[in-house]
């Protein structure tokens, strides 16, 4: 009995001695687990219904690559594809550009930069949906204030979101000014954390402002300038909310991204087992963009380390 | 001789004066073209929420003239009045709040000890996995989810709306936890470890309560970045589960001629985003270099 006991009583114990040495499995466990089941297992689900012919309404078949086949030889599919890579670059190439020249503004002192600065981050924050109510009014082709404030300079009207031609670019203007504030941070915290003394030194040889800029700041800042990119590049890709509410795809699909053709597929016509496919191509095409970008900045650090 | 070294001494200060006035117009050329750049980086943000403001206030008549009525004639507040009167604003307002703080909640709850976990014993891996929750398209997870909500029929609860806002949220919290633990100082831990506590202790008793400035600040980001969340509400959200910016939309589609309560509607769905925004702005100036955080 006391045996037992004690044979219970060190069990318990190195039971105890084991949890204080594996405590930080007890910290990062359940998150893995919750995200596994957030978005691992719905990833996995998504695999097995990309293999299954399968319409709502419907029991599914298996067809194997069938929905892959399906998805490659549609044209309306590649459009889209293509869509999405051109409405990304721009979306990527804008933000990244302005935002430099918002982090080199506001790394400067002067006078109400603290304000200025906090307003400059609102439209991060701001929610997409309700702000993309305003772009709609604002970009009303006979009422609204934007084609009037062209007139006042003497630019002939837009249609804006309201033809093909003007529609994407018009989205990418919206989608920058959300976005900008992000890049400035984030190159603003690279700023931050340049060494003083390398300018003073470019100073003592003589360096102007624009050449300290072209051979210390910049490439000092590349970096940073990449993490932002490549973060603006998977949102960029991604971006849903403000094309969906503005255009819904339109017009004549000529704003049809990935996401709005998946949307579609999934939750209008209830494709399940075919949109899977797509989601499955579209995760291969995020995870591609990402590795090429993190290859350009390992291969551009070299220069400069 | 004097008189060549007084010609000398004033040639010198001549050229003296004229460079000085030169730098002083460099000087002042350099600022106008900054004070301009200012004004080209910040008009669009003003310009949109002077506007948005502007469209509340103004009746039907005055929104849609031509050339545009800019400052109200009078503050008219019956934009608002309409908005929460024809519609279940406030229902839609509840459901936000219900939403972005249950997940939030959850956000915290699991994200503060992975982020504990991953600043201690340096699991810099599942870090890794952070950004992978980035890039993994959200249709990937709202396919399978929308099933789900059909066969358990969980279109009617808010359940299905918090966890996968948390899918947003957790990675947040994670991300920005993370250098908030490691700056704990581990003296700190190691004197409550000697005084007795576990691990846990030390968590629960050292590190949460120093790290209070970043849970705040990584729940109030888990908060608004749920509150804007339009693609997953619009696809699981019931019609008496759906969220502010659901609601927004579907105001777009029926009273799209009707400007002024649509405006008003924005202002009031994006206000308390901009509100809360103030209060984290310090943290994201001076903590965002060290990566992205937005989900």
């Amino acid at each position: 009995m006391t045996a037992i006991g004690k044979l219970k009583w060190s069990n318990i114990r190195a039971l105890g001695g084991l949890a204080e040495r594996h405590a930080h499995l007890f910290f990062v466990i359940p998150p893995v687990l919750v995200m596994f089941a957030l978005i691992g297992f719905p990833l996995i689900y998504t695999l097995h219904m990309s293999l299954q012919d399968w319409d709502v309404g419907r029991l599914p078949q298996f067809t194997g690559l069938g929905n892959y086949v399906e998805a490659v030889s549609m044209t309306r599919f590649r459009e889209a594809v293509l869509r999405t890579l051109y409405y990304a670059v721009l979306a990527v190439v804008v933000p990244t550009l302005l935002g430099l020249v918002g982090a080199l503004v506001f790394a400067q002192q002067f006078r109400g930069r603290g304000v200025l600065r906090t307003v400059f981050i609102l439209p991060w924050m701001a929610t997409p949906v309700a702000l993309a109510l305003i772009w709609q009014m604002m970009f009303h082709p006979t009422l609204g204030v934007l084609n009037y404030l062209l007139s006042l300079v003497g630019l002939p009207p837009s249609l804006w979101v309201y033809s093909g031609s003007t529609v994407i670019p018009t989205l990418v203007m919206v989608e920058t000014w959300h976005n900008t504030p992000f890049v400035m941070l984030i190159i603003l915290g690279g700023l931050a954390a340049l060494p003083v003394d390398i300018f003073e030194a470019a100073t003592v040889d003589g360096a102007h402002a624009i050449q300290k800029f072209r051979y210390v700041t910049l490439p000092l800042l590349w970096p940073h300038i990449m993490v932002a990119m490549l973060l603006r590049s998977i949102d960029a890709l991604k971006a849903f909310d403000t094309i969906y509410i503005l255009t819904e795809g339109g017009p004549a699909r000529a704003s049809e991204t990935i996401n709005l053709y998946l949307y579609l597929h999934a939750f209008a016509y209830y494709r399940i087992g075919y949109s899977s496919a797509v989601v499955v191509l579209f995760f291969i095409l995020l995870v591609g963009a990402s590795l090429l970008l993190i290859r350009l900045r390992r291969s551009t650090a070299w220069q400069y380390y | 001789m004097a008189v060549l070294l007084d010609s000398a001494r004033l040639v010198v200060q001549a050229g003296r004066g004229q460079s000085q006035k030169a730098v002083l117009l460099r000087k002042l050329a350099g600022k106008v073209t900054f004070g301009a750049l200012v004004l080209v980086l910040m008009a669009p943000t003003l310009f949109i929420f002077f506007w948005m403001v502007s469209l509340s206030l103004k009746n039907q008549l005055d929104n849609t003239a031509y050339p545009p009525v800019f400052l109200p004639r009078r503050f008219e507040l019956e934009n608002y009045v309409q908005v929460f009167r024809q519609n279940p604003f406030l229902r839609y307002t509840i459901n936000s709040i219900i939403v972005a703080t249950g997940s939030t909640a959850l956000s915290l709850l699991f994200g503060a000890p992975a982020a504990y976990g991953i600043a201690k014993w340096k699991h810099h891996r599942i870090s890794l996995l952070i950004l992978v929750a980035r890039l993994v398209p959200g249709m990937s997870y709202l396919i399978p989810w929308f099933i789900m909500v059909r066969t358990f029929g969980l279109s009617g609860s808010h359940l299905a709306l918090i966890l996968t806002h948390t899918v947003v949220g957790m990675p947040v919290v994670v991300w920005i936890l993370i250098s908030f633990f490691e700056d704990v100082h581990p003296e700190l831990e190691e004197a409550a470890l000697v005084d007795g506590c576990g691990p846990f202790g030390s968590f629960f008793r050292i590190a949460l309560p120093l790290t209070l400035p970043g849970l705040a600040v990584s729940g109030i980001l888990a908060f608004i970045f749920s509150w804007n969340n339009f693609m997953f509400s619009v696809v699981l959200a019931g019609p008496y589960t759906r969220t502010l910016p659901v609601a927004a939309f579907n105001m777009l589609s029926f009273e799209s001629v009707n400007w002024g309560p649509l405006a008003a509607a924005a202002l009031v769905i994006t206000l308390p985003v901009l509100v809360l925004t103030l209060f984290v702005q310090r943290y994201l100036v001076a903590g965002l270099g060290a990566g992205g955080v937005k989900g």
